[in-house]
């Protein structure tokens, strides 16, 4: 039987979402236990987050100092020996688990499946290549843990459950480098809701033409409550800071809703939307790819069409 | 310094994939090939910091068949030194490519090994993480920042939540995002000129990597296709079908 050590995802002391949706996809593998590990410097809040999602059968915590900030480096000599009796090693495939589970895999010395849409078998997974243009079905050697991360987009957060797990403090006898330091993170501050959890997006791209016009997208954004995203044009030209970024590279996002406005629909960026519930395109360009995918299309001039988008939803 | 560069040959970013219709792979034959795109970039800071005078050599290391050559020439062509073709007909997977790397660079010693975040073939975003964790060393993935000074690297990183700054001592693995920077063209008179550059040619089998554990793909399939939607013709009209879907 299979046992699933998920590592738990977090930022300012709160446990991200993507965390639920690996353990969703933990619980696909129908293995005997998931765990969940939080690294962190203050563990308890987390832990408790942790503590109620669904399908979680023990929390397990490391406090350190150096836990602090999410260095690869540091967190990977930890997650390899916590890995110990483990079957699985799960990581959201967040900017956060790209970094730490290859570092985390090759400790371990084995193979990393990156990016799992579906899980076929205990070893048997799928996974797209090419930009999601192919999808492969991969087998990882059952003699050996399996180190993936999980594409967020395709499994939906596991809720809470109706007890909440036990929460175990680990020590682990590691010895961390010194040599990786962290020195700042620079957040957009925003009241908006979050780009990746968001059940409505609206994206801007570079047909809205400047930084300041962009305030078109954020008005509209939120007159209906959306997350903004930006297409990589958008983002090279300096029109929004490039946590915004949607696409191959970006973020890949999965909400029932997703609005791209003055987006042409590159292949890498559809790449980031293909989950999404409805796509809505509006470009002035009726023969942009985007339309290919889009759900509901309108051809027209999008700062003629948000004002009245925004007049008809009164 | 040394700098090592990994320089992977990809089909190339504009060509739209085809899997082929019995399931065993994606069709290549014919198909346009290029450098992974974030390893143009990997490359282009290498010349840079050689430039800035913080380098004295950039080497280019390429694993694959044969054929390979004129693709590192073409590394070199941009303005690498010298080439390292490690040559094998096998497909390689980011952990025996890490590892490849870690005998390269018992050898080599750079200061300096930065690689594309990712190629955008398999997709993996592994191979630089794993390098660093075989070297024992740090790793600063998703740069979008290099600063080198005073034996370390102030690297700035793309992240979810923002932009990350680490400080990592060198020797190092940087990992390279797309806006690290826009990488050169080449010009003619650089590609004659890197006729004459060597390119070192190692057998993959001589350098003792253990390449028996990778992922088995099993079947290559299309990805699922999005229903062709529909076209409304003004505002109103697409408010209310927002709303149909109570989705607004």
């Amino acid at each position: 039987m299979s046992k699933i050590l998920v590592i738990a995802e977090h930022l300012g002391g709160k446990l991200n979402s993507s965390t639920a949706r690996a353990v969703s996809a933990a619980a696909a593998v129908k293995p005997e236990a998931i765990d969940v590990l939080v690294l962190a410097d203050n563990v308890d809040a987390i832990a408790a987050d942790a503590a109620k999602i669904e399908g979680v059968s023990r929390v397990l915590t490391v406090a350190r100092a150096e836990n602090a900030h999410p260095l690869a480096a540091v967190l990977a000599p930890q997650i390899a020996k916590a890995a110990a009796g483990y079957t699985h090693v799960f990581v959201p495939s967040t900017t956060f688990g790209k970094d730490v589970a290859p570092r985390v895999a090759a400790l371990l010395g084995v193979a990393q499946v990156s990016d799992v849409m579906s899980v076929e078998g205990s070893h048997t997974f799928k996974r797209p290549i090419y930009a999601g243009n192919a999808i492969i079905t991969v087998e990882a050697d059952a003699a050996h843990a399996v180190v993936a991360t999980i594409r967020t987009a395709s499994w939906s957060a596991a809720g809470n459950g109706a007890s909440s797990a036990s929460i175990e403090a680990l020590s682990l006898d590691v010895t961390l480098p010194t040599h990786t330091r962290f020195v700042e993170l620079k957040q957009g501050k925003s009241d908006r809701p979050d780009l990746q959890s968001a059940s409505k997006v609206v994206s801007g791209g570079r047909g809205v033409g400047s930084k300041e016009n962009f305030e078109i997208i954020y008005k509209f954004a939120d007159k209906i409550g959306a997350a903004v995203g930006a297409s990589r044009a958008a983002v090279d030209a300096g029109y929004v800071p490039n946590e915004m970024q949607v696409g191959q590279t970006g973020k890949i996002i999965a909400p029932e809703l997703y609005m791209a406005i003055g987006i042409s629909g590159a292949i890498q960026h559809l790449t980031g939307i293909k989950d999404a519930g409805t796509i809505v395109a509006i470009n002035k360009d009726g023969e942009a790819p985007i339309f290919e995918v889009a759900d509901i299309g309108l051809v027209g001039d999008l700062f003629k069409l948000i004002p009245e988008l925004e007049q008809a939803l009164g | 310094m040394k700098i090592l560069v990994g320089y992977k040959r990809v089909v190339d970013y504009n060509v739209r994939i085809q899997v082929k219709p019995d399931g065993t792979g994606v069709v290549t034959d014919g198909v346009k090939l290029s450098a992974n795109p974030f390893d143009d970039i990997a490359l282009e800071e290498a010349l840079r910091l050689r430039e800035k005078g913080v380098a004295e050599e950039v080497v280019v290391v390429g694993i694959g068949p044969a054929d390979l050559t004129a693709h590192l020439r073409n590394g070199l062509a941009m303005g690498a030194n010298r080439a390292i073709h490690v040559v094998t007909a096998d497909a390689v997977q980011p952990l025996t490519a890490a590892r490849v790397f870690q005998k390269l660079i018992d050898k080599e010693q750079p200061g300096l090994v930065i690689l594309g975040k990712q190629a955008i073939d398999d997709d993996a975003n592994q191979t630089g993480q794993m390098l660093a964790a075989l070297w024992d060393r740090p790793q600063a993935t998703f740069a979008s920042k290099v600063e080198i000074a005073n034996g370390k690297a102030t690297v700035t990183r793309e992240v979810d939540a923002g932009l990350e700054t680490i400080e990592a001592e060198l020797p190092a693995v940087i990992t390279t995002d797309l806006r690290l920077n826009e990488p050169r063209f080449i010009k003619l008179p650089d590609i004659m000129k890197a006729k004459s550059k060597p390119i070192d040619t190692i057998e993959f089998a001589s350098l003792g990597v253990d390449a028996h554990d990778q992922l088995k793909t099993t079947h290559y399939a299309a990805p699922a296709k999005r229903s062709k939607g529909v076209m409304v013709k003004d505002a109103a009209e697409l408010v209310a079908a927002l709303k149909q879907k109570g989705l607004l």
